[in-house]
């Protein structure tokens, strides 16, 4: 029942060791280096000589670059042969549903833009193929096509993008009884392409900095929508916060944006600011 | 309309907002008749709850009548006469129908946040913070009512604001406070803190079969309104109410003790003073000074029930004297809905009479004087309803 809390972390960390130094050589090349460097080293250590020093440092270098996988001279000419590995994203939800009323809202494709907080809208072109259309920045949109592939009833959906889409991933979701009166575990499982380029900041939009959290978000709002019928808002309600500011003495309206995210100094503890 | 604001540590305001809109189709908007300062509220007024912002509407113990409903809301309709309950709740979720309705899943629209910071968030409330979803309050002249075909209860004419207006919070949650000591007939119970919850809580220890009820303060008119509710009163500002207690339960102690005060407890001495000085440095968040000593005075096997809100850390907690005596502690929000028609009809039988809790009726402008007063415990203040 539990969605693999290491292997979600792992492209996260990955994400951030690259900033630092980034992983620009293949792992087959990785190896040779390491290999071909240790024997250089331990071979011009055991000469002891000016030139068996230098072999030494030139072993450390190609070394260190086989298990580092980062290496200067690639970063200086702009080369990047890391191997591109694909990011997996793995979020489950209890849903107090049945599993075939949740499997047929989600089957019927033109819901999930209620419930994906980037898609703005789903359309079926035929029974396996679908068209979609989310916000991407600046104001833009990204469309791509999507087919399933595979399709049971009350259990499970998967589905892959289609050809030049912007955003290629493959997808599934799987619906599970949770026990008894207890409802169904939704599971969602996507997998995608590391971006570069245009479609990057489309992908890096859609799926958030954190991929986790935005799934997770996203399937919150799915559990919402067949709980309780509604997402709830607190969008358009009033406040004293203008007049307070001194701008206006009647006040206005919140606006109409994201619901409240914590300020990280204010988690928790203390006091408000 | 008309609004109380919060501003800062004790900053609040009335200040003219816009009205509240259906927003969502479930909603419901009430034209507030009655509306009260809850003693939780005093936490938000001492800057102590975290995440509040500058120009949040508080209050969450509010009535009044129906004068809008959304597309969706099949229950109410307008001029309806509602008491809403201070937890916001669907109806659907797991806990909602196993009558867990402060634990609702799906009705904090900031619930990541407290997921993060408590594991797992429960539902949200009105005025209370933007950790329980920053829903706008009720001592306003209107509020927005989400999920209202779950939550509001319907009244019948003949009952008066003052009699029902209670059952949104401090009379549920005394209630449920007695509930959760696992009364026995002819038991004995400590409730530290005559306040409004305190209140309730010594009549429903009654109405649940208590023996006798010991009820500790240090402020005389509250005593006096406990002792006209049959609890024995403790003034612990100049008796070991400890001593006092296992004196009077013949070495047992009480089988079950109380803590209606819960986070900012006043406390006496060294302790007091340890608490004061790590809450002010924000090493702790919570004085529990109360919480302590009703550990330390519950007999083996008793039960500690905690009304009383806690929102952070503690430190200094007995857990040893409760483990070694096997105590149980229950606490939590709420479940007001599942309160909500029993105790109407013990209000209807005439059991009780919840406005004898009422120490001041005010408008709604003298709300910032409300609160001054109350937080002082001036003039006798014990609970002021506000009329917008």
């Amino acid at each position: 029942m539990s969605p693999l809390p290491s292997s979600l972390r792992r492209p996260i960390q990955a994400a951030v060791l690259k900033i630092a130094r980034p992983v620009n050589v293949s792992s087959s090349e990785r190896w040779i280096s390491g290999i071909a460097g240790t024997a250089l080293a331990v071979y011009g250590i055991s000469r002891r000589r000016f030139w068996g020093g230098a072999v030494a440092l030139i072993g450390a270098g190609l070394a260190q670059r086989g298990a580092t996988g980062h290496c200067d001279i690639y970063a200086a000419l702009g080369i990047d042969r890391a191997d591109r590995r694909s990011t997996l994203v793995e979020k489950s939800i209890t849903v107090n549903r049945p599993a075939g009323e949740l499997y047929r809202f989600w089957r019927n494709l033109e819901n999930l833009s209620q419930v994906f907080e980037h898609v703005v809208a789903v359309t079926e072109i035929d029974a396996r193929r679908s068209r979609w259309t989310a916000q991407a920045p600046a104001g833009a949109t990204v469309a791509w096509e999507a087919e399933i592939l595979a399709d049971r009833e009350g259990e499970v959906l998967a589905w892959r993008t289609l050809g030049d889409s912007d955003v290629l991933h493959r997808g599934s979701v799987r619906f599970r009884p949770a026990g008894e009166g207890r409802g169904t575990v939704v599971s969602v499982s996507l997998e995608y392409e590391p971006p570069a380029g245009k479609a990057g900041v489309a992908i890096a939009k859609l799926f958030g900095e954190e991929p986790e959290r935005q799934i997770a978000d996203d399937l919150r709002r799915f559990k919402q929508i067949c709980e309780a019928g509604e997402v709830p808002t607190t969008e358009g309600q009033p406040s004293g916060r203008e007049s307070a500011s001194g701008r206006s003495r009647s006040g206005r309206k919140e606006p109409a944006s994201k619901p409240f995210r914590p300020l990280q100094a204010q988690s928790g503890t203390g006091r408000p600011s | 309309m008309k609004a109380l604001c919060w501003y800062g540590r004790k900053d609040v305001r009335v200040e003219n907002v816009p009205d509240p809109e259906i927003l969502a189709p479930r909603d419901a908007i009430v034209k507030i008749t009655s509306t009260a300062i809850c003693g939780s509220d005093l936490h938000l007024y001492d800057g102590f709850i975290p995440t509040m912002r500058r120009g949040d509407i508080l209050g969450h113990e509010f009535m009044g009548e129906v004068v809008e409903v959304g597309k969706a809301n099949t229950r109410l309709k307008i001029g309806d006469r509602v008491v809403v309950p201070f937890t916001i709740s669907c109806g659907g979720c797991f806990f909602c129908q196993k009558g867990l309705f402060s634990a609702c899943d799906n009705t904090n629209p900031n619930a990541a946040l407290a997921d993060k910071l408590y594991g797992y968030s429960g539902a949200g409330i009105f005025g209370y913070s933007h950790l329980y979803g920053g829903y706008a309050g009720g001592q306003a002249e209107y509020a927005r009512v989400p999920f209202a075909q779950v939550g509001p209860l319907k009244l019948p004419e003949n009952l008066p604001d003052e009699k029902v207006l209670f059952l949104s919070d401090i009379f549920p949650t005394g209630y449920m406070a007695a509930e959760n000591c696992n009364i026995e007939p002819g038991d004995t119970v400590a409730i530290w803190g005559a306040g409004p919850v305190g209140q309730f809580a010594i009549r429903s220890a009654f109405l649940l079969g208590a023996g006798r009820v010991f009820s500790i303060d240090d402020v005389p008119e509250r005593l006096r309104l406990a002792e006209e509710g049959g609890a024995i009163p403790i003034d612990d500002s100049d008796e070991d109410v400890l001593e006092r207690l296992d004196e009077e339960t013949g070495g047992i102690g009480p089988d079950s003790c109380m803590d209606a005060v819960g986070m900012e407890a006043h406390g006496k001495g060294l302790q007091a003073a340890y608490d004061r000085v790590k809450q002010s440095l924000r090493l702790e968040t919570d004085r529990p000074g109360v919480l302590r000593i009703a550990i330390q005075a519950c007999r083996k096997g008793g039960t500690v029930s905690i009304p009383g809100v806690y929102g952070g850390l503690i430190d200094k907690v007995p857990i040893g004297a409760a483990f070694a005596k096997g105590i149980t502690l229950k606490m939590g929000q709420t479940h007001v809905q599942k309160y909500l028609r029993p105790l109407l009809e013990r209000v209807e039988k005439g059991e009780i009479d919840p406005s004898f809790v009422i120490s001041h009726r005010m408008s709604l402008d003298e709300a910032p004087a409300a609160y001054s007063m109350f937080r002082a415990h001036e003039d006798g203040c014990t609970k002021v309803v506000l009329k917008p």
